[in-house]
């Protein structure tokens, strides 16, 4: 392998301080008064001004800050523990089982995974409105509570993580198979689930369009309140900062937490984000 | 789903069976059953909940499109009216337009890019796990954050682009006023947040590529950039094609990222003169802002064709590369 010289250095910390400067001036308009905000040359160092700008987050009219916090964190979390479940269960059930019809079965998975959700949220809005739950934060969990893709990617990774001696030995000592599931299969899947854990809890916690089309700013997510900031208060930055960066922190804490493996999830392939 | 009955290939139970071979017959009945209809049981919740609301959702946007259909409830059955009235839209031709040139004007910079930073990161790196960290930081920003933060370093008066351009002597740009700079701007931020990504997807391609072709290449006296086209990216082909399928994908679908660039109320037509609208915004207007659900589900099967059509395009052009 090549030895990098310094000059690949040099271009590579050129590209992270570019990754990393939006987030960095997040926090520094987040941070300051507006009076400062279109200064030039622009202000690069943080201010005083980030417990009073994320006050006035928290009591901006329409945009319901704290409630769309507790509500994606309340959704994320039920969509994540849930896909997670149902894709591991069937995953399990389509590389381990025996079954009649599964090739079938899994080419229906396979062909519906690449069409986007977005195409049929005309009628999934019309069954919301049929069921009443418009508005309801019931709205954005229940249809996301299972995922093609989780269940491919369980598929995929049960296929190599469980030996298949192992369920033998487990049905041997007469364990059903649910019970086989629960405690051999699913402590073998736990690294890929946790890959699939992570990357279905950021997507959850960013869904946009769905929310947007469903809720009211009553009973908003963070990303519907983020919008609503954008749309009443879009000449106060440090207010729209403030709610972008408060909105970012939940993800940024996942990602100093297990960083490394989302990383491994995207080069093993197979993971989207 | 259809219950699968064998013959059965178990011994009948010995008539004189002490007192625990009682059990055996239950116990045996129980396994079969359980052997059959658990895997049944464990993939249910899925295709019951898929079917619920991801295909059938799918399927009815195209009997919802063939219907004068409002928030009132379903209208007339329409025929094929409401593609006719959707291709002479004007307002539609130029959504599908500003899709596919943000489309372009995000992706192949994006990509090139995306290989430039993975080959540079295929060497013996100190701290290498800091600089994937460090590239993959954007991934993990709301979208909508990212939306903020760059209307506001591309404002027109007091954002840092203007600034930038000052120090070389442009004038300040009013980035939203016009098609080729609201593209621009908004393809920045689809670019900033998914570069890193789409680096480590080459960067696990490149790992795979034996040593040896490089040190053959290098013999012959291929330099870098000779190495780079002739090598690597022939054999991280199929890496190139998922991520350009997967950017087309996103971006036939681009929402987020313009409409917040939008600002104010509304920002869903995109501009003033709907210089930024993607065919994602046109659909979410005429459906729930004008409550034309006929429509919008026009339009959604309409997006659902150009990302089928692009990705057979992609296909073919793949196929004659070869």
């Amino acid at each position: 392998m090549r030895k990098a010289g310094p000059l690949v250095y040099l271009t590579l910390s050129g590209a992270i301080v570019l990754s990393a400067f939006p987030l960095y001036w997040l926090f520094v308009i987040a941070s300051r008064s507006n009076d400062v905000v279109g200064d030039w040359p622009p202000p690069l160092l943080p201010g005083s001004h980030l417990f009073g700008n994320v006050s006035r987050l928290f009591a901006a009219e329409d945009a319901n800050f704290l409630k769309g916090m507790a509500n994606s964190a309340i959704a994320s979390l039920a969509v994540t523990v849930s896909v997670v479940f149902f894709s591991t269960l069937a995953g399990f059930a389509f590389a381990k089982l025996r079954f009649r019809g599964k090739n079938f079965l899994l080419m229906i998975i396979l062909a519906t995974m690449m069409i986007p959700v977005q195409m049929g949220i005309i009628p999934l809005y019309m069954i919301m409105v049929k069921l009443g739950w418009e508005d309801r934060l019931q709205a954005v969990i229940v249809p996301f509570l299972v995922s093609a893709f989780g269940v491919f990617l369980m598929r995929q990774y049960a296929e190599r993580a469980v030996p298949d001696e192992l369920i033998e030995a487990a049905r041997m000592d007469g364990c059903h198979t649910f019970r086989i599931y629960w405690t051999v299969v699913l402590p073998a899947l736990r690294p890929g689930a946790a890959v699939l854990a992570l990357f279905t809890f950021m997507g959850t916690w960013n869904e946009f369009l769905w929310p947007l089309a469903v809720l009211e700013s009553d009973n908003p997510t963070v990303q519907f309140s983020l919008n609503q900031l954008s749309t009443s208060y879009y000449t106060d930055y440090t207010l729209m900062f403030s709610g972008a960066l408060v909105a970012t922190l939940p993800l940024l804490a996942v990602f100093a937490v297990s960083g490394r493996q989302i990383i491994g999830g995207i080069m093993e392939g197979a993971v989207k984000a | 789903m259809a219950t699968h009955l064998r013959p059965s290939t178990a011994a009948p139970p010995t008539r004189d069976a002490p007192a625990p071979g009682a059990h055996r017959p239950r116990e045996k009945l129980l396994s079969r059953l359980d052997r059959g209809g658990s895997p049944y049981l464990f993939i249910a919740p899925f295709f019951l909940l898929f079917a619920v609301f991801g295909l059938y959702p799918l399927g009815y946007t195209a009997w919802v499109s063939l219907h004068d259909w409002t928030i009132s409830g379903k209208g007339d059955y329409v025929g094929l009216a409401n593609y006719r009235q959707l291709f002479g839209d004007p307002d539609f031709w130029n959504a599908l337009g500003n899709t596919l040139g943000m489309l372009v004007v995000a992706t192949v910079p994006q990509l090139v890019l995306a290989l430039i930073v993975a080959s540079l990161l295929n060497q013996q790196l100190r701290a290498m796990t800091f600089l994937r960290l460090g590239i993959l930081l954007p991934i993990v920003t709301s979208v909508a954050a990212v939306g903020i933060v760059f209307s506001q370093i591309f404002d027109r008066d007091a954002g840092m682009a203007n600034g930038l351009l000052g120090l070389v002597g442009v004038h300040p740009v009013d980035w939203r006023a016009d098609k080729w700079s609201s593209w621009l701007a908004i393809s920045t931020m689809v670019d900033w947040r998914w570069t890193g990504y789409n680096s480590l997807i080459y960067l696990a391609a490149m790992q795979a590529i034996p040593r040896e072709l490089y040190e053959a290449a290098a013999v012959d006296g291929a330099g870098r950039i000779r190495q780079l086209r002739s090598i690597t990216v022939p054999m991280i082909r199929p890496a190139v094609i998922f991520t350009v399928i997967s950017s087309t994908i996103a971006g036939m679908q681009l929402f987020t990222e313009p409409l917040i660039f939008g600002q104010g109320p509304d920002a869903i037509s995109g501009g003033s003169l709907r210089q930024f609208q993607t065919v994602s915004m046109f659909m979410f207007e005429k459906a729930f802002r004008n409550f034309d659900y006929g429509y919008g589900s026009a339009v959604a099967w309409m997006i659902f064709l150009v990302i089928m059509l692009l990705t057979a395009i992609n296909f073919f052009i793949v196929r004659r590369m070869k």
